[in-house]
């Protein structure tokens, strides 16, 4: 798809001087969203650092509308603000922005139960792989072997498959995304909305503050997480999967960059053992292989 | 308490619009609430939520215009959105960027995704003693 970036709106929803960290990832995907959105865009955000991003009476740090909520009732909250707008007429678009914690493991049923009544809203799951508002705590969603406060010797689980368990829900678009990406991710919340019904994005959001790395370095570990094939970019349209660029020249293992540029720039791995990372490694390599059988199944690979 | 700006400042605010007393951001500015000027704490969209955050910076993003060929990179990842595309201002009449200090938090994103280096961070220390 031709992406032009200098035909995006040049108006700023986020406002410069705002309360989040530098290197923000979540100020950097709100961005995309007003970029894609525009005037159309309400925002449901539960407890989360986008809750800190807002700022202080008596200036905001976005210029979308904003209804806060508590963790557990993002989805529910959203599904009854969508019905209202719809019933007064109006075709605003609302989107829950939601931290990886109130997504996978606070707000798991608001959300299954929103998609399972199809209720017409964006769902995006800003995954920083950690409670990072909170002081960087161990979520359902922090990858095998990471280190949290609350995991000194890394992580022991796995990362929950989540936009699967979303898809499982037989909801009309179900995808992927990045912040390293833009184009993908604009694309994919510009086709979200023009779809009635539920609509989830999971987006890959890499937090310097939890992660231990540089802040400028944002972007550039977004890019290599997808290149090294530890995130996947994909999306499931009507159920059908599709892998999109560059993830879909990455079915090969050989055309991956070593997993081990992906780690050696996060403090969070520091202490990763060789057995550590054979576990991580074997862990991408099974999420491939599901989705490679999808493919296969459905005669696309 | 004192009245707060204009007679016209004060009739947009009685229409829920805010407007700040003056260019300076400071607190005592904005957070005087008078009966009449504000029927309910509303927050209204502008820089400087969290006041100066150019003071959070320690390394300063320098933009080479020479250098710089206007591909919008940085304008596109910046976080804050700091970085203001100068059209047709550069030396070869291309599109520049430049970046807004007083909000710049100086992360370095767009040194990192600039594709011909043409931001370079350089060290606040640096520009202590020039001012």
């Amino acid at each position: 798809m031709a992406f032009n970036v200098k035909a995006l709106p040049k108006k700023n929803y986020i406002m410069p001087g705002n309360a989040a960290c530098p290197g923000c990832p979540e100020n950097i995907g709100l961005k995309f969203v007003s970029m894609a959105l525009g005037e159309k865009a309400t925002l449901v955000v539960p407890a989360g650092c986008t809750s800190v991003i807002q700022g202080l009476w008596p200036r905001q740090g976005t210029s979308m509308p904003v209804l806060n909520i508590v963790f557990a009732a993002a989805a529910s909250a959203a599904s009854g603000l969508s019905r209202a707008l719809r019933i007064r007429g109006k075709d605003d678009i609302v989107v829950v922005w939601a931290g990886d914690g109130g997504t996978a493991d606070i707000g798991l049923q608001a959300l299954s139960g929103a998609a399972e009544r199809g209720e017409d809203f964006i769902y995006i799951c800003v995954d920083n792989e950690a409670y990072m508002n909170t002081g960087i705590q161990r979520s359902s969603l922090t990858p095998h072997g990471a280190w949290t406060t609350t995991t000194h010797r890394g992580n022991p689980g796995r990362k929950k498959p989540l936009p699967q368990i979303v898809a499982a829900h037989r909801v009309p678009y179900v995808a992927t995304a990045s912040i390293g990406y833009p184009w993908d991710f604009i694309s994919k919340l510009k086709k979200a909305a023009s779809i009635k019904g539920f609509k989830y994005i999971h987006l890959h959001a890499p937090c310097p503050v939890g992660w231990r790395f540089d802040p400028g370095l944002t972007v550039k570990i977004a890019q290599l997480a997808v290149e090294t094939g530890a995130w996947i970019l994909y999306e499931y349209e009507n159920g059908k999967l599709r892998l999109n660029p560059p993830s879909n020249k990455l079915v090969d293992p050989s055309k991956r960059k070593p997993l081990e540029e992906y780690i050696k720039l996060q403090g969070r791995f520091r202490h990763l053992t060789d057995k550590d990372l054979e576990e991580l490694k074997k862990e991408i390599e099974e999420n491939w292989r599901e989705i490679t059988a999808i493919l296969r199944a459905q005669g696309d690979l | 308490m004192r009245r707060l700006g204009s007679r016209k400042q004060r009739k947009s605010r009685l229409r829920g619009e805010m407007v700040l007393a003056g260019s300076s951001p400071s607190r005592k500015d904005v957070l005087v609430v008078e009966p009449g000027d504000h029927f309910y704490p509303l927050s209204v969209a502008a820089p400087g939520s969290m006041g100066r955050t150019g003071s959070w910076r320690t390394q300063r993003p320098v933009v080479n215009a020479e250098k710089c060929i206007g591909c919008y990179m940085c304008w596109l990842y910046c976080p804050d959105n700091t970085i203001i595309m100068r059209e047709k201002a550069g030396p070869r009449g291309q599109d520049v960027a430049s970046i807004d200090y007083e909000y710049c938090k100086g992360c370095g994103i767009c040194a990192n995704v600039c594709p011909v280096n043409a931001i370079e961070m350089v060290d606040e220390s640096k520009f202590i003693s020039q001012s």
